[in-house]
């Protein structure tokens, strides 16, 4: 495979995320690597090929936001909203991610090998997302779809104001947001689990030491009863 | 949005290089706080009798020379004024209350950023190079610092208004975030006899911390009751004598990224301020949690 290098401390972040949304014809199967992030905001945002791009070090914010097709993979630690509304590809963070990773992501699946900061996963539409470490409070904020997995602890408030989506979580739950209650796993639900457990380099862990999570949906419509709560 | 960093020295061989290390720390916050800036560095303490007073005078032209003749003339004592630009840094042996006396009646003009054995203090408005430049913030020497890059949100922008602020010697606090219940705070701070310098939301949490230590409280129980009073969004970087400390809010809402190093300890809100410092492939890097109190010694 073709591997094209770009060196941040050389080039400007625009001249290397223009090229980045060439033709995808041009750009699919190719192998790009940017060195020297240096923390830089907004690397690699906005993908639409089936590129596979490596950046060597720690990333600022917003890094693969919006990402569609490619594979992103950081390979050190990722500043606020990595993969942010990501509508399909593979972004995998191999150290840890700060605030809002995967916001109102729709599709395609995020790795974090790391731990993640608050408001992970904050009104996921259908993202698959997999924590290897533990996640801050206020994780899976009004949550619409898809599937997170936390090999670790949660924060507090998981799964506040949750429409759907499922929630596996291997440690302890500091404690649940409103609405949010524990579900009892089926084996479609296991399935699920250790599908995204096997995609995410985490064969070994084994799906039923996970419990899960969802809406209890007694939020989908008022009910005078709740008036005291708005 | 405003841009903090602070640095540590843990190796004593690279404490006369600490300005040249925070240069691109600070440059690297331009984004995050494009119109003010200001720096609070812990230097080699002045002899045991005698305290630094950093001043403000607001004019380049103001003749500092003359304040020391005046000082020395009026009061029948020693004193040194070492100045740069609009700022200088007057040592004399005179307790503060004296000093602070002085200058209120004869150079009511001026302003007293900080009082300290260790610690000098200037901040001005312009970008952060801009005013690194003016106050030669590169050849600064010392053991750890404190800065800020500020955009400001809530209150005017001014050398007054710029980080840091102080409350008590040798201590500083620099804020990343806004607080919404700034104007109560201060109310109620007044009437337990603390007094105010600006209206900015960030000298209502310092003078806020300043009241708490004066009844007795020591930081972290200062800090913690700060959890319950300040309304808003912060993360906070104080320096003391001998350690930097570090909080963020409950919500984690304003961001912080801290580098330990076996040669250094170094903190800035994002990591691209702290990409340049040397060897930081080997720092452990790592986001510190809401609600907890780090504190890094000397």
């Amino acid at each position: 495979m073709e591997t094209l290098k770009f060196d941040l401390d050389a080039k400007p972040l625009r001249e290397i995320n223009q090229f980045l949304h060439g033709d995808a014809s041009t750009l699919n199967g190719k192998k790009v690597v940017i060195e020297n992030p240096n923390g830089a905001h907004s690397v690699a945002v906005g993908l639409k090929a089936d590129v596979d791009v490596t950046i060597k070090g720690h990333t600022g914010y917003y890094a693969a936001g919006m990402n569609q097709l490619a594979k992103v993979t950081i390979e050190g630690s990722a500043g606020s909203g990595v993969a942010e509304n990501m509508m399909s590809g593979v972004v995998h963070v191999k150290g840890f991610a700060s605030n809002a990773a995967g916001a109102t992501a729709n599709g395609g699946l995020l790795i974090i090998d790391g731990d993640a900061g608050l408001r992970t996963g904050i009104a996921m539409k259908g993202v698959d997302i997999v924590v290897g470490g533990s996640v801050g409070s206020f994780s899976a904020f009004m949550a619409q779809a898809g599937n997170f997995v936390i090999l670790g602890d949660a924060g507090e408030g998981l799964g506040d104001s949750i429409y759907e989506a499922k929630l596996f979580v291997r440690g302890k739950v500091k404690s649940l947001g409103a609405d949010c209650e524990e579900k009892t796993m089926n084996a479609e639900d296991k399935q699920i689990l250790a599908d995204l457990l096997k995609k995410s380099g985490h064969a070994d862990v084994s799906p039923d030491s996970f419990k899960q999570y969802g809406s209890a949906r007694t939020l989908y419509h008022f009910h005078v009863d709740n008036a005291g709560a708005y | 949005m405003c841009g903090i960093v602070g640095l540590l020295i843990k190796n004593p061989k690279m404490r006369d290089s600490i300005g040249e290390l925070m240069m691109p720390m600070l440059i690297g916050m331009t984004e995050r706080g494009p119109d003010s800036a200001g720096m609070a560095m812990f230097t080699a303490p002045v002899a045991s009798d005698s305290r630094k007073f950093s001043l403000f005078s607001g004019t380049s032209d103001f003749n500092w020379t003359k304040l020391g003749h005046d000082f020395e003339k009026h009061l029948s004592v020693k004193a040194t004024v070492e100045p740069k630009e609009n700022h200088a840094i007057l040592t004399t042996s005179l307790e503060p209350s004296t000093v602070k006396m002085w200058l209120k009646e004869h150079y009511p003009q001026l302003h007293l950023l900080s009082v300290g054995q260790l610690m000098d203090i200037y901040k001005d408005v312009g970008t952060p190079a801009e005013v690194a430049e003016r106050y030669d913030f590169k050849n600064f020497k010392g053991t750890h610092l404190v800065g800020h890059t500020r955009m400001a949100t809530e209150s005017a922008i001014t050398p007054a208004h710029a980080h840091p602020f102080t409350a008590g010697e040798d201590w500083c606090l620099v804020h990343n975030g806004s607080l919404s219940n700034a104007h109560s705070l201060r109310r109620k701070l007044e009437k337990e006899g603390i007094n105010f310098e600006t209206d900015n939301d960030t000298e209502a949490a310092c003078r806020f911390l300043q009241w708490r230590m004066r009844e007795g409280d020591d930081l972290k129980t200062a800090l913690n009751a700060g959890f319950e009073e300040l309304d808003g969004f912060y993360t906070l970087l104080m320096g003391t004598s001998t350690e930097l400390a570090l909080v963020r809010d409950p919500y984690g809402c304003k961001p912080a990224i801290i580098a330990e190093h076996d040669d250094y300890v170094a903190i800035a809100s994002e990591f691209r301020s702290l990409a340049h410092l040397p060897d930081i492939k080997n720092a452990k890097v790592f986001e510190p949690s809401p609600k907890e109190m780090y504190v890094w010694k000397l």
